[in-house]
């Protein structure tokens, strides 16, 4: 079902290069779906956080502390950089669909969608952990 | 009935047996993907990154943006959109790797009933929100 009709490498490391089992294709299609499941599992606890705002501010305040620890917070960059990935290599996608040239040009997208994710990521970084490393290195 | 006359011979085709479905299903995720690019990722900027990220986030803050009906619109429309779209992405991957009918049929169960709690409880609390609930 996966792979249904798709030809087996065989022998060489590189095949041809019309094969798509073990391309760089692949890995980003593997990538996709690892980001894409993980962001469906945590949606699931955020709406359920977020519903505590009906329960009463304590309950939910007290819920979102968790947010706020260090090490939950290192997460939350993880849960960007997952999103930011996603949403990049989709569009990716959709210009591979819909635009003719796509095909073309998708292993140069990927490269693409990978440098505007580490410019994104390196400030993104600095800014969500600015005040938890604040916090750590400088007490309080 | 049949107006395949540039080929008399070819032998009847069962007709209509295949839906449209997964043509729809293939299209949706385009055109919700499209939507929630732009929906998850303003909402991951102001949640995460503005203004001291995650360490503003109280209740109050959350009553600040639901006073305004363009973020309680914005909020509904990426909880119904995320959850369609990422619920048909794991559907895709139930039917990739579930050996067997049952567990297919059972983690999709699963999956449906999330879906439909998720999607309930989150509409539910975005039009019921009360600012003034007491502690």
């Amino acid at each position: 079902m996966t792979s249904a009709g798709a030809p087996e490498r065989s022998g060489t490391t590189r095949g041809g290069g019309t094969l798509y089992r073990g391309d760089l294709g692949m890995w980003s299609w593997v990538a996709h779906r690892i980001t894409g499941v993980l962001t469906f599992f945590f949606l699931f606890t955020h709406v359920l956080d977020t519903a505590l705002v009906r329960v009463s501010p304590n309950a939910y305040d007290s819920v979102i502390e968790t947010y706020k620890n260090p090490v939950v917070n290192l997460f939350e960059v993880g849960l960007v950089g997952a999103v930011l990935y996603h949403a990049l290599n989709g569009i990716r996608v959709m210009l591979v669909d819909f635009w003719e040239k796509g095909a073309k040009y998708q292993r140069v997208m990927l490269w693409t969608v990978l440098a505007i994710w580490i410019v994104v990521m390196i400030p993104g970084f600095y800014f969500m952990m600015e005040r938890t490393i604040s916090d750590l290195v400088g007490g309080h | 009935m049949s107006l395949a006359l540039d080929k008399p011979r070819q032998p009847r085709r069962p007709a209509a047996r295949r839906s449209n479905g997964e043509l729809y299903s293939w299209l949706f995720m385009r055109l919700s993907g499209l939507l929630l690019v732009v929906l998850v990722l303003g909402h991951l900027f102001i949640m995460n990154i503005l203004d001291g990220g995650v360490h503003k986030i109280n209740f109050g803050f959350v009553a600040g943006r639901w006073a305004s009906p363009f973020w309680q619109f914005w909020d509904l429309a990426m909880l119904w959109l995320a959850q369609i779209h990422g619920g048909n992405g794991v559907r895709t991957v139930i039917n990739d790797y579930a050996r067997k009918d049952s567990t297919r049929f059972w983690l999709k169960m699963l999956l449906y009933v999330s879906m439909v709690l998720i999607v309930s409880l989150g509409t539910f609390v975005i039009f019921t929100f009360d600012p003034n609930i007491s502690n």
